[in-house]
């Protein structure tokens, strides 16, 4: 068998130190193959966000190793791309420009950017085509809706073709038809040229509809209680969520989440 | 006709952009509304000159110290260039001190801590009061009004530049950081574009300010410059000459506002959301 692409190996995360120390992470060892979309669910505060960050390398582990494309993760790393709840668009730019602004820092792009723009223009114009935000490059963000930002970020953390896409519950804050929406166009973008995935969400039917693999989660410190392939097969739409399947799965997973929820103080 | 009509096809509001004709006017409404107050508080300070007879060495009328301005401009005109001169390039050499100590005092906590309650401390001292102070230094002349303009306008945009700077924004700097940008990526393309509209807010108090340090250092250590000639005037109770070389300054004054207006709405119009 190959090395998967991303790797935990008894990887734990402790936030603060001595007495205040919290766990964050309790031993986990997963792999994650190439191409493979990945959904992470589990109650809030289970440490999933934390789980993404280890991975970016915006958090170091406290022991264990995390392995990315045959590479330990020790600093933050230039082939992912990612993406937050909040659309986090610099406001002061254009679309356009929000789109680019990985090509103006992750290398080698940076320095060819800097050389000539317009392969990297004609690129954003075009991840800016395929989530339907054609016509919108020069507005700036307070211009858009909220769905419509969202679409930006995604074209943002695709823009410099990074093999790994981390997604942190990034159509949380949007309604349910937006949400359903960009369902279907991140699905579309990962099927045009498949990249490796990790979406965090709390949204059960959010990660059927998208995921290969989709692992549980337990509450803090987070632990790994299940992992469940699902191969209905793609595009996936709307339709699909009312599949036998689906919604055997679907039920499947709220069983494990009630049993992974820390139970609420019931008032007597 | 604006009756409620039930079930009426609702026009959807287009976002039209603002139609040429509309924003000209606009433009010079924008212009001709204050222009026509300054002009309506001159017509009324004429108007009470006159009915109460004042004596110009008090209170010049603006026709007089208009009419004065012209008959003498020659040389009003190259005391005003000498304060202008001055009063920018303490300005300038103020701002960008201000900028590039304002930058590094706001992005590292240690030396915020460590400098700004002396840099409050030294600005609790006037400025002017050191001028004298500066004459020994320096010597007289008019290198004296360059730098009591850069003491005193250098001090907003420091303050303020090293607050929108430690005021940052984590969730932005996460974008960054995950594309693994560097510290000086950070502030070049979030820090400092996020402190803009505050930038130019600072940028307002220092103009204010590079006149005043000019003007007050022109009267105490200088032969030229409008606060000379405030100086000669006021010494032979020549009322109005000082107002024809105040009002000189007042319009510079105006200009340089009207300036740095023209290019904060070039580049901070996001802040301002299309008001």
């Amino acid at each position: 068998m190959a090395r998967p692409f991303v790797e935990f190996d008894r990887v734990t995360l402790t936030y603060g130190e001595g007495e205040e120390a919290t766990p964050a992470l309790d031993p986990t060892s997963l792999g994650i193959a190439e191409g493979e979309f990945v959904a992470v669910v589990g109650p809030s505060g289970c440490g999933k966000s934390s789980l993404l960050k280890l991975v970016s390398g915006l958090l170091k582990a406290t022991s264990g190793n995390v392995v990315v494309a045959a590479q330990e993760v020790t600093a933050p790393i230039k082939i992912v791309g990612m993406a937050f709840q909040n659309p986090n668009l610099l406001p002061w730019r254009s679309t356009l420009r929000n789109v680019l602004l990985p090509a103006e820092i992750v290398q080698p792009h940076r320095a060819r950017y800097r050389r000539d723009k317009a392969p990297y223009v004609e690129r954003a114009r075009q991840l800016l085509r395929t989530v339907g935000l054609e016509g919108f490059e020069q507005k700036l963000p307070w211009q858009l809706s909220g769905g419509m930002q969202q679409r930006a970020s995604l074209c943002r953390a695709l823009m410099h073709e990074p093999s790994l896409l981390l997604l942190d519950e990034p159509f949380g804050a949007l309604d349910a038809f937006t949400r359903e929406e960009l369902w279907a166009v991140l699905q579309a973008l990962w099927m045009q040229k498949p990249f490796t995935v990790i979406l965090v969400t709390h949204d059960l039917r959010e990660a059927l509809y998208l995921a290969d693999t989709i692992y549980v989660m337990s509450a803090r410190p987070g632990r790994i209680l299940l992992r469940r392939n699902f191969d209905l097969p793609r595009p996936r739409t709307l339709d699909s969520t009312y599949d036998a399947r689906f919604v055997q799965a679907l039920a499947e997973l709220r069983a494990h989440i009630a049993e992974a929820r820390t139970p609420v103080p019931a008032f007597a | 006709m604006s009756a409620v009509v039930e079930a009426a096809p609702a026009p959807v509001a287009a976002p039209s952009p603002a139609k040429p004709r509309g924003r000209r006017r606009r433009a010079l409404a924008a212009v001709l509304v204050p222009l026509g107050f300054a002009l309506a508080v001159l017509a009324l300070w004429e108007a009470v000159v006159r009915i109460a007879a004042l004596p110009p060495f008090i209170l010049p009328a603006p026709s007089n110290f208009f009419s004065v301005l012209v008959a003498r401009h020659e040389p009003i005109l190259m005391m005003a260039a000498q304060t202008a001169r001055s009063t920018l390039m303490g300005f300038a050499i103020g701002v960008s001190i201000g900028v590039v100590l304002g930058s590094i005092i706001g992005s590292s906590r240690a030396i915020y801590r460590m400098v700004y309650p002396a840099l409050i401390g030294f600005h609790t001292i006037p400025s002017v009061a050191l001028i004298p102070l500066f004459v020994i230094w320096f010597g007289a002349g008019p290198h004296i009004a360059v730098i009591t303009a850069v003491v005193v306008c250098f001090f907003p945009v420091t303050v303020i530049m090293a607050t929108a700077i430690a005021t940052s924004a984590p969730e932005l700097d996460d974008v960054l950081r995950s594309l693994g940008a560097t510290r000086t990526d950070v502030m070049v393309k979030v820090a400092l574009p996020r402190a803009m509209p505050q930038f130019f807010g600072s940028l307002k108090l220092a103009i204010t300010g590079a006149f005043i340090g000019t003007i007050v250092a022109e009267t105490i250590a200088a032969n030229a410059g409008i606060g000379y000639v405030m100086v000669v005037a006021t010494n032979n109770m020549d009322g109005a000459l000082a107002f024809a070389a105040l009002s000189v300054l007042a319009a510079m004054g105006v200009t340089l506002y009207a300036a740095s207006l023209f290019l904060e709405r070039r580049l901070t119009g996001w802040a301002y959301r299309g008001r």
